[in-house]
């Protein structure tokens, strides 16, 4: 099956180049065949390929395309590296991007067939850099990848670009994911230099020899890289609002695969960050801050996707905890069950939109549930697998976060604890706003509100049922032994690292009490929210006293625009009006204005009298011959 | 017979170049400059003949067959064949100045500055 890897990323590139210079002229039929074919092909490729790598006793694939930089001792290939980790991230990003894609087809309906030609190039563009990112051997085609995905990320944020707050938002993507990328290069540069390749390979079996300062710089720098990517603490701004971008690109970047990249960067290189304890504690506290942080913001926002948003960023900041302390498997575990429930989420909070007509705001929606069946069945299977309900797919990964949190420290635990609940209150405050009480829009939308088509419904059922089903993958030792297959099927590349001393050792049965008092207060909460948003008359007056901090997002954008974005602007215009005009301009006009004015001056020299050039030449001479006889050089 | 030091050689040289050197830089008229000039080259042909001599009568002394040194003395007539004919075109530019002019004063002569 190594024969055939290459074309799972090669697909979507050459439907990216067919729907990108064909747009002008395909017809909407032909760009739908050609988007959404690359993938589900891509798809059929990655799940042979996965059974492979599944089948007893595989071992990891190197597949070695071409010399991509070789100069010295340096030498970069361009090569694939299929192991159980990638294998597993191939089938979410094909499976998921595949099920987007069908969704866009019918989400995007309103569009020009060049616009829309347009979209789908973008999004097999990213497709093919995600793709990119997770085969890569070595962190150098990881980085291509990590480029890609972030372009295309900005492209498709700005995807309507006659809107100039939507250009603004794929510009803060942009310059927010550089920063992070810049400390993601370090990191590469830096272990080039100090492990003398940047394959995995080499890298990992070589950690162990490099000194632990060293190690802690690198991974800190890759983590910088991965707080830029994956939206945390405190480059987490721009992902709220790319938004802007059209719901199924929120669902399949910003929630299920691009931002996870950051994870999945971690979880690769796990061998240096298990050596490296302080940057394991830094990824665990600044993951569990952002956890907090972003589901606080989330309580208090009336922008259906903006909830959605703040809750990603939360739930990425969860599974970096789980990174953090160790749990590598619990968090690609929570990254494959999120990218279900978050992208059903996504995909219903659109199909919600496109039923109301781009309203976005939930205080003008309720009462959905009768009007769209469907949507509202998935959303509450999504609802109930974020809210960690069993036998919901969240209920399972959310769990072992929860319990190696306690392992590591009782403090996290508590944290993470609090942060799930409030992602079970918000989450269900959504619901209840959207789907439940009477229709708060204008008759116009109410009178207009219908289901979407099936190649809409149809993403949400296959997604509802894999957030249903797709926790059991990880089931506890607590249920049953040995029953964790994602464990065992990703011991090979990602082995957790349980501390040597938990804080707190559970028992099974303490495990199973502690799970139960979580799942109380979990329906507490739920009960909770629909006692509060579940009845007729909402109350929408403005926030005031510390909700208004919350729904102002705790004033983080308004602190940057101070602290950062001012005093930039301030900078780049004094650099400008005085360096660049007065002296650059300066400097390059005084070289010329200096040359005219001592050729004026030279000028004069040239009288005419032949016997004044005689002189000079005598002198001339005379000055020769001195340096030449008497200067004793 | 008593050797002239090739000192004194040196300095009627360079009293006859500085004589020449004079003449030029202060001098108006053209045919003047143009005899400072041959005075110039003269004092160089001077001083060729008399370092030459001077060579030879070393090698001389020691190989009675040598031609060592004497090369110098056939400079002097590529020299003096070369200043003949610059005299000649130098001659003829000052007649055709002159009768265009009437002066050969060369302060008259700066046309291409303006």
């Amino acid at each position: 099956m190594s024969k055939y890897v290459f074309l799972i990323p090669l697909l979507p590139l050459v439907g990216f180049m067919i729907n990108g210079l064909g747009r002008n002229f395909l017809s909407r039929m032909l760009v739908n065949i050609v988007g959404c074919g690359v993938l589900i092909a891509s798809f059929v490729v990655s799940l042979l390929v996965f059974r492979e790598v599944a089948a007893p006793g595989a071992t990891p694939m190197v597949i070695r395309y071409f010399d991509f930089i070789k100069a010295g001792g340096l030498d970069i290939q361009a090569s694939f590296l299929v192991d159980q980790l990638s294998a597993l991230f191939l089938l979410v990003i094909t499976g998921i991007g595949s099920l987007i894609h069908v969704y866009s087809t019918a989400y995007m309906h309103e569009e020009t067939t060049a616009h829309y030609a347009r979209y789908f190039a973008y999004l097999n563009l990213f497709v093919f850099s995600m793709l990119l990112l997770v085969l890569g051997s070595n962190f150098v085609v990881m980085f291509i990848g990590w480029e890609g995905v972030g372009l295309c990320s900005y492209l498709l944020i700005g995807y309507w670009f006659e809107n100039k707050s939507y250009n603004n938002a794929a510009k803060k993507a942009f310059v927010m994911n550089r920063i992070g990328d810049l400390g993601f290069l370090l990191a590469i540069f830096w272990m080039l230099s100090q492990f003398g390749s940047i394959a995995y390979a080499d890298v990992f079996s070589k950690a162990s020899t490099a000194p632990t300062t060293v190690l802690t710089g690198i991974t800190i720098l890759l983590f910088v890289g991965a707080m830029g990517k994956s939206a945390q603490i405190p480059l987490y701004t721009w992902l709220p609002d790319a938004m802007a971008g059209p719901t199924p690109v929120s669902a399949l970047i910003h929630a299920a695969t691009m931002v996870t990249a950051g994870i999945y960067m971690i979880a690769r290189s796990n061998v240096l960050f298990t050596l490296a304890p302080i940057s394991q504690n830094l990824v665990a506290i600044i993951g569990i801050s952002t956890a907090l942080l972003a589901a606080t913001i989330a309580l208090k926002q009336n922008d259906i996707k903006k909830v959605l948003a703040y809750s990603t960023v939360s739930q990425l900041g969860l599974m970096f905890l789980a990174l953090g302390v160790g749990a590598y498997t619990a968090g690609v575990f929570h990254v494959m069950t999120h990218a279900f429930f978050k992208a059903l989420l996504f995909l219903g909070a659109g199909s919600v939109i496109h039923a109301m007509h781009h309203e976005q705001d939930i205080m003008k929606m309720g009462g959905l549930r009768k009007k769209l069946p469907i949507t509202h069945i998935t959303f509450l299977i999504g609802c109930l697998a974020i809210a960690g309900i069993p036998p919901f797919a969240g209920f399972f990964s959310k769990d072992e976060i929860l319990t190696a949190a306690l392992e590591k420290h009782p403090v996290y635990y508590v944290l993470a604890l609090a942060t799930s609940l409030m992602t079970a209150f918000y989450m269900f405050r959504l619901y209840f706003l959207t789907f439940s009480g009477k229709f708060r829009g204008s008759h116009e939308q109410e009178h207009h509100l219908h289901e979407s088509p099936v190649p809409m419904t149809l993403p949400l059922i296959v997604l509802a049922i894999l957030s249903v089903v797709g926790g059991w993958i990880g089931i506890p030792a607590v249920f049953a032994e040995n029953a964790h297959l994602l464990s065992n099927f990703l011991s090979p590349v990602v082995a957790s690292v349980r501390p040597a001393h938990p804080a707190i050792h559970l028992t099974h049965s303490s495990e199973l009490a502690l799970m139960g008092g979580v799942l109380v207060l979990i329906l507490v909460m739920i009960v909770l929210a629909s006692k509060k948003f579940a009845k007729e008359n909402i109350d929408t007056a403005e926030p005031s006293g510390f909700s208004a901090v919350l729904s102002n997002k705790w004033y983080v954008d308004e602190i940057y625009e101070a602290i950062v974005v001012r005093p930039i602007n301030w900078i780049s215009s004094f650099l400008s009006r005085v360096v660049d005009n007065k002296l650059i301009d300066g400097l390059v006009n005084g070289v010329g204005k200096g040359v005219q004015f001592s050729a004026r001056q030279f000028r004069l020299l040239q009288s005419g009298q032949v016997g004044s050039y005689i002189l000079i030449m005598m002198i001339a001479i005379i000055l020769f011959f001195i340096f030449q006889l008497f200067w004793k050089l | 017979m008593p050797v002239i030091p090739i000192n004194y050689y040196i300095f009627l040289s360079l009293a006859l170049f500085t004589i020449g050197i004079v003449g030029v830089l202060t001098r108006r008229n053209a045919i003047i400059i143009f005899m400072c000039i041959e005075l110039m080259l003269n004092a160089v042909n001077v001083l060729l003949v008399a370092f030459s001599k001077m060579h030879h009568v070393a090698a001389f002394a020691t190989d009675r067959a040598t031609t060592a040194g004497t090369e110098a003395q056939l400079f002097v007539f590529f020299i003096m064949v070369v200043a003949a004919a610059e005299v000649t075109v130098g001659l003829a530019i000052i007649v055709m100045l002159y009768r265009n002019i009437h002066s050969v004063d060369i302060n008259f002569l700066n046309r291409l500055k303006h």
